[in-house]
C-alpha cells in the first residue's frame, strides 16, 4: 500500500521533472532554432539523469 | 502491385486465423486446482525478467491435460565441492521449486528459482524454512550458458562478422556495399555526434572503438529483447554491471592529472571545504557514476519488458468483462504502440550509455586551461563561456 504511494510520488516528481526539461528545451528552441541540436542532446542527458533517480527510487521502493 | 496485394492478403488471413484460434483456444475452466490467471500472469513475468537456464519458447496444456513445454535446453557448468560438472539442463524437466534432484558427478543438484543449488552430504530431497529458502542446499559456482549469455554471444558473433566484414570494406573501395550501407552512418553517428564532442578533438580517436562497441551491443541487445525469443539481456544487473565498470575502469586509468587534482583537491575553494568535496567527489567518480549507468540501463529495460507483458495479459485479465474480442483488441492496440515506443527506448538508452560514457571519458582526460589555444575560432562557443563562467 505504503509503496504504492511512493512509486506515486515518485512519478508525479518525475513528470515535474521532464516537464520542466522539456518546455524549457522547447522555450530554448524557439528562442534560438539554430541550437536545437546543443539543446536536444543536453536535454536528453538531464532527462536521463532524472529518470535513473526515479527509477532507483522505484526500485528501492518496490 | 500483385505481389503486395498477395502479401497483404496473406498476412491479413494470418491475423484473422491468430485472432479465431485464440478466441477458441482459451475455454474459461473452473476446475479446482487450476492456477489463478493473476498469479500465473505475475509468475510468467517474473520468470521471464529473470535469467533462465533453458531457452523456453512457450508452453501449453494439452487435451489430456498435461503441461508442454516447447524450447531447447542449455548447457549447465557449475563448479561445487566435488569440482567441475557440466549436464543438460533438460536433465532438470522444467522444475524450478528445487523437486526434481539430478545426480551428476557424486553431487546431488536441485534448481530453485532459476539457481542451481547443491545438496548437502546425505541429503536426499530439499527442505524449506518458512521463507521459503532451501536449509539443506548451498549455491554452487555457476558458469552456465545461461539463456543470457546466448544472447551475449550471439551478438557478439554477429557484431564480429557484420562489422569485420565492413572493416575489410574499406580495403579495396571507399565505399560499402551491402550491409556495410547501413552501418556506417551509424558508425558515423556514433563518432561524430557522441564522441567527438565529448571527449574532445585530442582524444577521441583513443576511445571510439570502446563507445562503437558499447553502443552497437546494446542496442542490439535491447532490439533483441523486444523479440519473441524473450532475451532480457541488458534487463539483467549482472550485465549492465559489467558495461558500467567497464566505462568506470576507463575512465579511471585515463584520468589525467588535472582530472584527479579536481577531485583529491578542488582549486578555487577555501582550503577547509577542500577535504569534504574529495569525498563526495571520489564517490561521485566511483561510485555514483557507474551506479546510476547501470540502473538507468537495468531499469529501463526491465520496467519496458514488464509494461509490455503486462499489455499483452490484459487479454486475459479482461476476458470476462470485454469478451474476448474486446480484451484482444484492446490488448493489441496498446501493446502494439508500446512496442513501437519501446524500439525508440531501445535506442535512446543504448545511445544515453554511450553518450554519458563518453561524458565521463571526456570529463576525465580533458585539459582544461590550454584546450582552446589552437582552437582555431575566436568567438568563445558555450563551452569557453561555461567554462570561464564556472
Amino acid at each position: 500500500m505504503y509503496n504504492l504511494i511512493g512509486a506515486g510520488l515518485i512519478v508525479i516528481g518525475a513528470g515535474i521533472g521532464l516537464g520542466q526539461i522539456g518546455g524549457k528545451a522547447m522555450e530554448g528552441i524557439a528562442r534560438q532554432p539554430e541550437a536545437t541540436g546543443k539543446i536536444q542532446t543536453a536535454m536528453i542527458i538531464i532527462a536521463a539523469l532524472l529518470e535513473g533517480l526515479a527509477f532507483g527510487a522505484l526500485f528501492l521502493g518496490k | 502491385m500483385k505481389k503486395v496485394s498477395s502479401y497483404l492478403i496473406k498476412f491479413t488471413a494470418t491475423i484473422l486465423f491468430l485472432c479465431v484460434s485464440m478466441g477458441y483456444s482459451n475455454p474459461i475452466s473452473d476446475e479446482p486446482g487450476k492456477v489463478d490467471t493473476k498469479e500465473e500472469i505475475d509468475a510468467y513475468i517474473t520468470h521471464h525478467i529473470k535469467d533462465s537456464h533453458d531457452f523456453h519458447l512457450f508452453s501449453y496444456t494439452n487435451d489430456a491435460g498435461e503441461r508442454k513445454h516447447v524450447g531447447f535446453p542449455l548447457p549447465v557448468i557449475v563448479w561445487s565441492s566435488k569440482g567441475l560438472t557440466t549436464f543438460m539442463s533438460s536433465a532438470f524437466h522444467h522444475d524450478d521449486d528445487g523437486e526434481v534432484v539430478v545426480e551428476k558427478n557424486g553431487t546431488q543438484f536441485v534448481k530453485l528459482h532459476s539457481k542451481i543449488y547443491e545438496l548437502n552430504e546425505g541429503a536426499t530431497e530439499v527442505t524449506f524454512d518458512e521463507g521459503k529458502h532451501a536449509t539443506n542446499a548451498s549455491k554452487v559456482l555457476d558458469f552456465s550458458i545461461t539463456k543470457s549469455v546466448v544472447g551475449v554471444l550471439l551478438v557478439g558473433l554477429f557484431m564480429l562478422f557484420a562489422f569485420s566484414s565492413l572493416a575489410s570494406q574499406y580495403k579495396n573501395k571507399k565505399v560499402p556495399t551491402g550491409f556495410g550501407r547501413v552501418l556506417e552512418p551509424l558508425v558515423l553517428y556514433v563518432r561524430d555526434e557522441i564522441s567527438r564532442p565529448n571527449i574532445g578533438e585530442k582524444h577521441y580517436r583513443k576511445f571510439t572503438g570502446y563507445l562503437l562497441t558499447v553502443f552497437f551491443f546494446i542496442w542490439i541487445l535491447n532490439l533483441l529483447g523486444l523479440t519473441p525469443f524473450g532475451f532480457n539481456v541488458t534487463g539483467q544487473l549482472a550485465v549492465t554491471a559489467c558495461l558500467a565498470i567497464f566505462t568506470l575502469i576507463i575512465y579511471t586509468f585515463s584520468g589525467n592529472k588535472e582530472y584527479w587534482m579536481h577531485i583529491l583537491w578542488m582549486p578555487g575553494v577555501p582550503i577547509l571545504i577542500r577535504p569534504v568535496l574529495a569525498i563526495i567527489e571520489l564517490a561521485g567518480a566511483l561510485i555514483i557514476k557507474p551506479f546510476s549507468l547501470l540502473v538507468r540501463l537495468f531499469a529501463n529495460i526491465s520496467a519496458g519488458h514488464i509494461v509490455v507483458m503486462s499489455l499483452i495479459a490484459i487479454m486475459f485479465t479482461l476476458k470476462d468483462t470485454l469478451g474476448v474480442a474486446g480484451a484482444t483488441a484492446l490488448s493489441f492496440i496498446l501493446s502494439f504502440f508500446i512496442t513501437l515506443i519501446e524500439v525508440l527506448v531501445a535506442f535512446l538508452q543504448a545511445y544515453i550509455f554511450t553518450m554519458l560514457s563518453a561524458l565521463f571519458i571526456g570529463m576525465a582526460v580533458a585539459e582544461h586551461d590550454h584546450a582552446h589555444d589552437g582552437d582555431g575560432h575566436d568567438v568563445p562557443d558555450a563551452e569557453d563561456v561555461r567554462e570561464n563562467f564556472i
